[in-house]
């Protein structure tokens, strides 16, 4: 077993646990939470397919694709932080079960 | 005296201020509009004087005054005076018989309310009636004569608030109004055919010898010469206005107003005004008398309607129970005598009973006035009676009125006046169907006046109104005296002794033997006098009428001839069913037509649009719009049934998320591509 | 000084004074309406002042250019008949405000739509192009529609919406036929048309367009003209109408704008398209003695008084076109007589004016009986009203007169010319003709019967002012004119003396 699969493993046991995590809580931040460790391994295959990849090939083509994930992940949280607070001050709670007021 | 022909218009125009000032002063000035009118009626007759002492210096001349009245184009109308012994004869009498009823009316009026406006209209009649003799254009003469008619309608109707003065008000308007067509036709005619319709101008006038050749030369359809045709259309405005048959129906019905009224228009002028004009286009109707080939001459016609209406009128008269309306019938009867007079070639002998008749006639109808006015207008002569001894200048006076009518031989003016007509009736070559005509209605003349003088005078009074009747003061009874001396005397100027009209009138000397030609005619109408008297005194004058219910003796001997005559031979019942009903239809059809006929198609075309916007609206609304309406539901049921996926839940997303990412990669793995 | 200008846009100048004074007492607002509307009498007198009566032609023409790629002119001008008219105009438009003095609602609104209809009818004698021609004479039918549905009686709605859409729908035919006209020619000017035609050009052009396209061009602007007349049988919209508008509004219709028909017969068709009239002229005499004569027959059947006039004024306006089409009938035949003609159209050309005259007064007199009688204006609503107005009875009786044609009174002059006239040129059709005359004497005098005689009744019964105030200054001038203009009709006929002979000339050569 080449540091690749390894790699690769890990993050595929990362990306379980975390959809479980958001499948599975009713917290809306541990839900969340959930949904940044899938990112963070989506973020772990990038940097492994890059680095393991055949010199030249794919030059830093990984490394950057992480990076503005990474960027955009902590944008993320801090819009998220703030509909979380803004949840919380409109029914008491941050259950994500009872916020269903976007239903069609 | 003299007056020029320049100055011709003062005559009418006198009157016509009177009637101004009649129409603008307020009720109250009554005797502003009565001073007034009888101040220019003195103006106009001694005007007229003047005017008839000018005429008589030149008899036989046409003494004429000609100016335009307005041009049109290029062309001009133009009017004029005109100034002949015929003008100013008839000028002299209706302005002297018109002052005598002005002044009759001043106590006969007395009480009325409208007392000015009576004198306005008595003033607009007596200056449009002497506009018609000064004119010396057709066209001036339809203009005072419609005048006429107009004074005429108001005067009739002047006791407006009666239904039947109104109603008889129009029927005068209207009929004669048929006849007036008939002349401005023949104006038109006339107008057409010579440019002009001045009567004398120089040369150029109608009446003059180079137009009348014309006139006569030209043929229309059915063997007539133009010249008949328009002297013909003239004389249906003689026949309307002259009360002649078939259009003397409204001549009755005008006794509803007041008496002078009748006195006035209705006997003395404005009946004669078919008669005036008649004689003043004489030299047209003449015109083709020399034709042998035509199918008609103009005044056979004229003859032959006068005849007629002589006979008609006289006939009728004797049916009629009220004092009015005999007189009516009567004077209908004596304007035949007129025509037949123009008719059989004697415009002169015409104008002569005219005058006198003018005399008599507005006699017996002032005397009949003064009747009514004493009985509290009782008009019923078999309700009257007896009046004879209450009223001793008023009996004198008709009765004398009565002989002048009934033509009692010598002394009277009526008398020689009618043996002039029948003697011209006598020598007339056509035939002798006139004169024939002629002598029955001097019979039958005789009798119906010695009837009314009897029922009307003699015997009792058969009502209270007849047994209080006074005689009436003298503003009433001076112009009977002097109308009964008129009536008398006129008669000088015209017996075979003396042709002093007939020589003037003409402007030709007359010889006594063109107007007597042997005693043979006279002994035979002094005879059928007498025995019209003599009839009439036997059922009437003999036997005297008890009380106003018995019946007419002529009704106890002759029930159906007498029924007949009462009802005036039916001619009103007969115009009602035909020309009434014509009318009416006509007035039905015209309107018919436009509600229904052009209403129809309009409303037609109107359904059409309405029809056609409403197929337009279902073929959109359930066509075009149905359509659209399905597919946007349709639409509408998708976008509610996906919309149920958004449970809103972020839980439920993930999941389908998860779910769906699983079979995507169970798809990619199964397919082989991982 | 561009003295026609003045003439036309004066009332609506007033209009717009009307519009912003928003506040106006109704007091002021119908002064100055009539102060505007008096404008044209005014200016009209002062035209006439400095009219050549001797001249033949337009005088006072105003002309600019405006549209220069459509070639259309701002083009003014006056001659002998719309002096008259405008004269006319000037008379009739006054005397219509003041007969809605009292009226009901907002003088200010009724004033601004007056005058704007005054405005217009005035455009439409004046103007000389048909580009602007057109406009005045559509313009004039929007206030008339508001007027009678604002103003009118209960049937309102109904007739100014008939009125509006018959109008209108003849209008049409007739600007298509000018479309075409103009797309033949290039010009819409009424002197230049007239000599293409006179010169044959028009038929060229236009049978170039197709065969019968001079026919179909002809029709479509006789519809229009026919319908605003209205010539018998396009004259249903009228009775309705008449009967409909308020007073001074029916007044001014029968006045001024049936005049604008026969103005248009005047001046745009007879001179566009003598070829044609002179081919359909039998037809038309015929049309023009159905107005004559089942006109006159019809008003006799009416019991309502303003449709009784109505129709009358159908038989008084077809005497206009009667004179038009005897002439237009006899035109080019040989021995035509020079002075029929010339009875015939000037004898029209009085009858247009005295005709606004008489009907503008009967239909005031109605307007008094309305207001005495609450409304009610029924030939049975009435009776005696001599007794209890007697200088209304008398000078309605005036009015009534001259409609009948009395002579000594305006009405006859003109009759009495036409039926000359028509019996020189046509003579069965005068002889048919006179049974209008008669009919008309038989209606009329029937309502005088009705109405004024016999006993007081109906709404005479009780109190019954006689005409004070504000209706004798409005009818005795009217009725004044009337004898005046019954005695001295050169007043009028030395107006249009000049015109009258140049169309003469123009006939009767060989």
């Amino acid at each position: 077993m080449n540091m690749l699969q390894a790699c690769l493993l890990l993050s595929s046991a990362l990306f379980c646990i975390g959809l479980v995590t958001a499948l599975s809580r009713s917290n809306t931040i541990l839900v969340l939470l959930g949904i940044e460790i899938m990112l963070n391994a989506a973020n772990l295959n990038f940097i492994a397919f890059w680095r393991f990849s055949p010199a030249g090939s794919a030059p830093a083509t990984g490394v950057i694709f992480v990076l503005f994930s990474i960027a955009v992940a902590a944008a993320e949280a801090a819009v998220w932080l703030a509909l979380v607070i803004a949840l919380y001050r409109h029914q008491q709670n941050i259950r994500l079960q009872e916020a269903t007021r976007l239903k069609g | 005296m003299n007056l020029s022909a320049s100055s011709l218009w003062l005559i009418p125009a006198l009157p016509l201020l009177a009637a101004a000032i009649g129409a603008l002063t307020p009720r109250g000035g009554r005797s502003l509009a009565s001073g007034a009118a009888i101040i220019a009626m003195v103006g106009a007759l001694g005007l007229s004087v003047a005017a008839l002492g000018t005429a008589l210096a030149h008899p036989a001349a046409h003494l004429t005054d000609n100016f335009t009245w307005f041009s049109i184009g290029t062309d001009a109308v133009r009017l004029g005076w005109l100034l002949d012994p015929l003008t100013a004869f008839m000028a002299v009498m209706v302005s002297f018989v018109g002052l005598l009823i002005f002044i009759f009316s001043l106590g006969y009026m007395k009480e009325d309310a409208n007392f000015t406006r009576f004198f306005c209209f008595l003033s607009l009649f007596a200056a449009a009636m002497l506009g018609v003799l000064v004119a010396n254009s057709l066209l001036l003469v339809f203009v005072c004569w419609e005048l006429v008619g107009l004074a005429s309608y108001l005067l009739i109707g002047f006791w407006f608030h009666k239904p039947s003065a109104a109603a008889a008000a129009k029927k005068a308007f209207i009929t004669t109004r048929i006849g007036d067509l008939g002349l401005l036709l023949g104006m038109l005619w006339l107008y057409h055919v010579r440019g002009t319709l001045l009567f004398y101008d120089g040369g150029n006038g109608v009446l003059e010898p180079s137009s009348l050749a014309l006139l006569s030369h030209g043929k229309i359809a059915g063997g007539i010469a133009l010249s008949t045709a328009i002297g013909l259309l003239i004389f249906c405005g003689a026949i309307g206005k002259s009360g002649q048959f078939p259009l003397h129906v409204w001549l009755p019905d005008a006794m509803e107003g007041p008496t002078p009224v009748s006195a006035l228009i209705h006997a003395a002028t404005m009946v004669a005004a078919g008669v005036f004009l008649i004689a003043r286009v004489y030299p047209l109707m003449l015109a083709d008398q020399h034709l042998a080939n035509v199918s008609v001459h103009a005044l056979t016609v004229v003859a032959g309607i006068g005849a007629i209406t002589a006979l008609l009128g006289a006939a009728i008269a004797v049916g009629q129970n009220d004092i009015k309306r005999v007189l009516a019938f009567s004077t209908v009867s004596q304007l035949g005598y007129m025509m037949l007079a123009l008719g059989v070639g004697s415009w002169v002998a015409a104008i002569f009973h005219l005058l006198t008749h003018a005399f008599f006639k507005a006699l017996l109808f002032l005397g009949a006035g003064s009747v009514i006015h004493a009985a509290h207008h009782e008009q019923d002569m078999r309700r009257l009676g007896g009046l004879g001894r209450r009223m001793k200048i008023t009996f004198a006076t008709f009765a004398v009125g009565m002989m002048a009518l009934a033509g009692v031989p010598f002394l009277f003016s009526g008398f020689w006046s009618k043996e002039g007509i029948l003697h011209a009736a006598h020598a007339w070559p056509v035939s002798q169907l006139p004169l024939i005509a002629g002598l029955i209605a001097v019979v039958l003349t005789a009798f119906y006046m010695t009837r009314l003088v009897a029922e009307v005078f003699l015997g009792s009074p058969r009502s209270d109104a007849a047994s209080h009747a006074h005689e009436n003061s003298p503003v009433m009874t001076v112009p009977l005296v002097i109308l009964a001396i008129g009536a008398v005397l006129l008669g000088l100027i015209g017996t075979p002794a003396w042709p002093w009209l007939q020589s003037n009138l003409g402007g030709v000397v007359v010889p006594a033997e063109s107007i007597f030609e042997g005693p043979g005619l006279m002994v035979l109408s002094i005879v059928l006098v007498c025995l019209g008297l003599g009839v009439g005194w036997a059922l009437y004058g003999w036997r005297k009428r008890r009380d106003a219910f018995a019946p007419d003796p002529l009704a106890v001997a002759m029930p159906g001839v007498f029924a007949a005559l009462a009802a005036k031979l039916g001619f009103d019942e007969f115009y009602a069913l035909t020309f009434g009903r014509l009318n009416q239809l006509l007035a039905v059809v015209a309107d018919g037509l436009d509600r229904w006929v052009w209403g129809g198609i309009i409303s037609g075309v109107a359904w059409m649009g309405e029809a056609l916007g409403t197929f337009d609206r279902e073929m959109d609304e359930s066509g075009l719009n149905g359509g659209f309406d399905a597919a946007s539901e349709k639409l509408r049921g998708v976008g509610n049934a996906y919309s149920r996926a958004q449970t809103g839940e972020a839980h439920g997303y993930l999941r389908t998320l998860a779910v769906a990412f699983v079979v995507l990669a169970l798809l990619l793995l199964l397919g082989g591509v991982l | 000084m561009p003295l026609l200008s003045f003439i036309v846009f004066a009332p609506w100048v007033g209009a717009g004074l009307l519009a912003v004074l928003r506040g106006a007492k109704p007091a002021v607002a119908r002064g100055i309406a009539l102060a505007f509307s008096l404008s044209t009498l005014v200016l009209g007198l002062v035209v006439l002042a400095g009219f050549n009566p001797a001249a033949p032609g337009f005088q006072f023409q105003e002309s600019a250019a405006w549209i220069t790629s459509l070639n259309v002119h701002y083009h003014l001008g006056l001659d002998g008949l719309s002096l008259l008219l405008v004269l006319l105009t000037g008379i009739v438009g006054p005397a219509g405000l003041l007969a809605a003095w009292k009226q009901p609602g907002s003088p200010r609104a009724f004033g601004i739509l007056f005058l704007i209809l005054q405005g217009s009818a005035l455009g439409v004698f004046l103007a000389l192009d048909f580009f602007h021609w057109f406009l005045f004479w559509e313009l004039s039918l929007v206030p008339v529609f508001f007027l009678i549905k604002l103003w009118g009686g209960a049937g309102a709605g109904r007739a100014a919406y008939q009125f509006v859409i018959y109008t209108l729908g003849g209008s049409v035919f007739m600007l298509l036929g000018f479309a075409a006209i103009f797309a033949a020619t290039g010009t819409l000017e009424f002197g230049q048309l007239a000599h293409l035609s006179a010169d044959g050009i028009l038929a060229g052009r236009l049978s170039a367009l197709g065969h019968f396209w001079p026919q179909v061009v002809f029709v479509g602007v006789f519809l229009g003209v026919a319908v605003k007349v209205p010539l018998f049988p396009f004259h249903t919209w009228l009775p309705p109408a008449y009967a409909e508008a308020p007073v001074g509004v029916s007044m001014f219709l029968t006045g001024v704008m049936s005049k604008m028909g026969v103005y248009a017969f005047l001046r745009i068709l007879w001179p566009i398209f003598p070829g044609q009239l002179h081919a359909a002229a039998p037809c038309l005499l015929w049309l023009a003695l159905g107005g004559v004569v089942l006109g006159a027959f019809a008003a006799m059947r009416q019991t309502d008084l303003k449709r009784m006039i109505a129709y009358s004024s159908i038989n008084h306006v077809s005497y206009c076109l009667l004179a038009l089409f005897a002439v237009c009938a006899a035109t080019g035949h040989s021995g035509i007589s020079g002075p029929a003609v010339t009875a015939a159209l000037g004898g029209a050309l009085l009858q247009m004016f005295n005709h606004g005259l008489s009907a503008a007064a009967l239909f005031f007199s109605v307007g008094v009986l309305e207001s005495r009688a609450g409304g009610r204006r029924g030939l049975d609503d009435f009776g005696g009203v001599r007794s209890a107005a007697p200088v209304f009875a008398g000078l309605c009786g005036i009015a009534m007169f001259s409609s009948i044609g009395l002579p000594g009174l305006n009405g006859f002059v003109g009759e009495f010319l036409i039926f000359r006239g028509v019996f020189g040129l046509v003579p069965w059709a005068a002889a048919i003709g006179c049974l209008g005359l008669f009919a008309t004497a038989f209606f009329y005098l029937t309502f005088w019967q009705r109405v004024f005689h016999g006993s007081r009744s109906g709404a005479a019964k009780g109190e019954f002012a006689d005409v004070h105030g504000v209706e004798r200054v409005t009818l005795i001038p009217l009725i004044a004119l009337m004898i005046v203009l019954g005695v001295l009709p050169q007043l009028l006929t030395g107006l249009f003396n000049p015109l009258v002979t140049s169309w003469v000339s123009q006939i009767a050569l060989p």
